[in-house]
């Protein structure tokens, strides 16, 4: 055993350095989650004084933590929902375009909004969704009144839903297509000898055999159901739509960062930590059951 | 694919391509909006004249991003983040990456290790206590602050796990046979093989370490170490501040004006690497979904 130890010391060797940083950066941090059950005091440290579950009783008990909680919860189904609708709807529109110069460039177009930050998506939200911006101008010309899409509390949540589609859907079309060429022709062929129109395919055989990528898709995003954006959420809300636009991640920050009660913050982020670690278990094993994908 | 000329199919391609062009006109046009602000002069934009092509054509305010503000210091802060902390990425992962695409008898521990990885995706010690960590290292307000912490990419990792273990045994067992150790193995036959592997978990590495900018803002104390997408978020932010305050001083109003033709020039600035790397960065994008394995 030492031998074969020894023979294998290169590759435990080469597994040093990132064993070492994952180790401080991911580990330690498990251990500084003591300070969810202590009055943490800066200049104590880790040696600040035990208070047991207080913090979440204390957070648990302020109404606007509920509150975020269900902005969180309902603005994220809706963003899953959405997110898998539309790129599968456009994914299946792509596929009735026969020319595949033109498929192509509708998906290199769709394709762009993926890759810029949501600081830079965020500042085009900004301009366009803005008072004097080009779609309240665009809504003048029918003589509509300008919604306040950022400003108003009850638009807020649906300016992130669909601009959270708008921004994403582009990915999923691509996924979604990459799993359509993947349909064998020759089912079609058959369909059509016995008489099936394009609509009766798309129904009896390409939804059926793009059904496995859609579940795979939604099982996987299921353990993100409790990070409803905070990139896109930060960067767009403001204190008038607090109430409604608040999610766990934005809230957290807001206590820890800004309020320093990093005990309370610590505490909620906990919470959540646990919630989504149970919930990407969950959506993992289902992936494998339903799905029949690993990713390890 | 089968031509159908009925009328019925026709109406439909009609309806389809509408749909599909309407659907990336609202994926690009944006941009566009954004482009045309930028290259307009203020009254014009404040009149609300500005759609898709500038008005009073002016290169003020990318004179202004260019000469004021912190433009060119945090682009630099940016570019050194992006290459030390993509070839940090690149060494670590591969050296992560090939031991692991070991079988458990030919890498004592194995999986131990692996789980070690894969527990830091499923749940993490959160905001606060991970912030504290990079506070007692000592990296607040080093560029290490933005590289070290997600130094290992254990996603992209796992992707080039299994391209590894994808490859024939049989290469790396005549190199055994020539008298390679596993050193030599690794730098002379496997990356010339991994080429395109590593050009995918690289470009996700690019993109990602360009596009953060929320570290930034909480490991940073001084705004002159920002990167690129921390200072355009601070420009988000303040820009903010003035909508809040204006309020109806038209003296205001206009400076707020002004503001938006410069965000919109730094921004669509901030965008350009992106967009000037995209056609490759979608190639190896859908690759990567591929080599990830989500697969139909």
């Amino acid at each position: 055993m030492i031998k074969k130890l020894k023979q294998q010391s290169p590759y435990h060797l080469m597994l040093i350095p990132s064993l070492v940083l994952v180790f401080i950066f991911s580990y330690v941090p498990f251990y500084g989650l003591v300070i969810a059950f202590q009055k943490y005091n800066p200049g104590l440290g880790f040696n600040s004084p035990w208070v047991g579950w207080d913090n979440f009783h204390h957070v648990f008990n302020q109404p606007n933590f509920v509150r975020t909680i269900w902005n969180t919860l309902y603005m994220s189904a809706f963003k899953i929902i959405g997110g898998i609708i539309i790129p599968v709807m456009f994914a299946l529109m792509l596929n009735e375009v026969a020319r595949s110069g033109i498929k192509r460039t509708f998906q290199t177009l769709v394709y762009i909004p993926n890759f810029l930050s949501w600081v830079i998506m965020a500042g085009i939200l900004l301009d366009i969704l803005s008072a004097d911006g080009i779609i309240n101008n665009f809504l003048s010309i029918f003589g509509l009144k300008p919604v306040a899409f950022l400003g108003s509390p009850s638009i807020f949540p649906w300016t992130m839903i669909v601009s959270d589609i708008w921004k994403g859907f582009g990915f999923g079309t691509v996924v979604y297509l990459a799993a359509l060429t993947s349909i064998d022709p020759g089912l079609y062929e058959a369909a059509v000898i016995d008489g099936a129109k394009r609509w009766k395919q798309t129904l009896y055989i390409t939804l059926p055999l793009l059904m496995p990528t859609i579940v795979l898709m939604s099982v996987l995003s299921l353990g993100s159901v409790l990070n409803a954006g905070f990139d896109q959420i930060f960067n767009l809300y403001s204190p008038v739509v607090y109430q409604t636009g608040d999610i766990i991640d934005t809230y957290v920050y807001r206590l820890g960062i800004q309020q320093a009660q990093y005990s309370i913050s610590a505490a909620v982020g906990l919470f959540k930590s646990v919630i989504s670690c149970i919930l990407v278990g969950v959506s993992y094993i289902l992936a494998y059951k339903v799905a029949n994908y690993r990713i390890f | 694919m089968i031509q159908d000329k009925s009328l019925g199919r026709r109406l439909f391609h009609i309806l389809n391509y509408t749909i599909l062009i309407i659907t990336s006109l609202l994926c690009i046009l944006p941009f566009i909006n954004l482009l045309a602000v930028s290259f307009s002069s203020s009254a014009a934009v404040s009149a609300g004249n500005v759609a898709f092509w500038p008005v009073d054509f002016t290169t003020k305010a990318y004179e202004f991003a260019l000469t004021g503000g912190a433009f060119f210091t945090s682009l630099w802060v940016s570019l050194k983040r992006v290459i030390i902390g993509t070839l940090i990425n690149l060494i670590l992962m591969v050296l992560t990456a090939y031991p692991l695409s070991k079988s458990r008898q030919k890498l004592m521990g194995r999986n131990l290790y692996m789980g070690f990885f894969i527990v830091t995706i499923l749940f993490n010690g959160g905001l606060i206590p991970t912030y504290l960590v990079v506070v007692k290292t000592g990296l607040i307000n080093s560029i290490w602050s933005l590289i070290l912490p997600g130094a290992l990419p254990v996603f992209s990792m796992i992707i080039l796990m299994n391209f590894i273990r994808g490859l024939p045994e049989e290469i790396e067992e005549s190199a055994i046979i020539d008298g390679a150790g596993p050193v030599q193995i690794l730098t002379r036959i496997l990356l010339p093989l991994l080429k395109p592997a590593l050009a995918t978990v690289g470009l996700f590495s690019i993109v990602g370490h360009w596009n953060s900018w929320f570290d930034g803002i909480i490991y940073m104390n001084n705004p002159a170490n920002y990167p690129l997408q921390s200072y355009l978020q601070t420009l988000l932010q303040s820009f903010e501040q003035i909508m809040l305050k204006s309020g109806t001083d038209y003296t205001q109003l206009l400076s707020m004006m002004n503001a938006r033709t410069g965000r919109a020039a730094q921004m669509f600035l901030g965008a350009i690497p992106i967009l000037l790397v995209y056609p490759f960065l979608q190639k190896y994008f859908t690759k990567g979904l591929v080599l990830g394995s989500v697969k139909g």
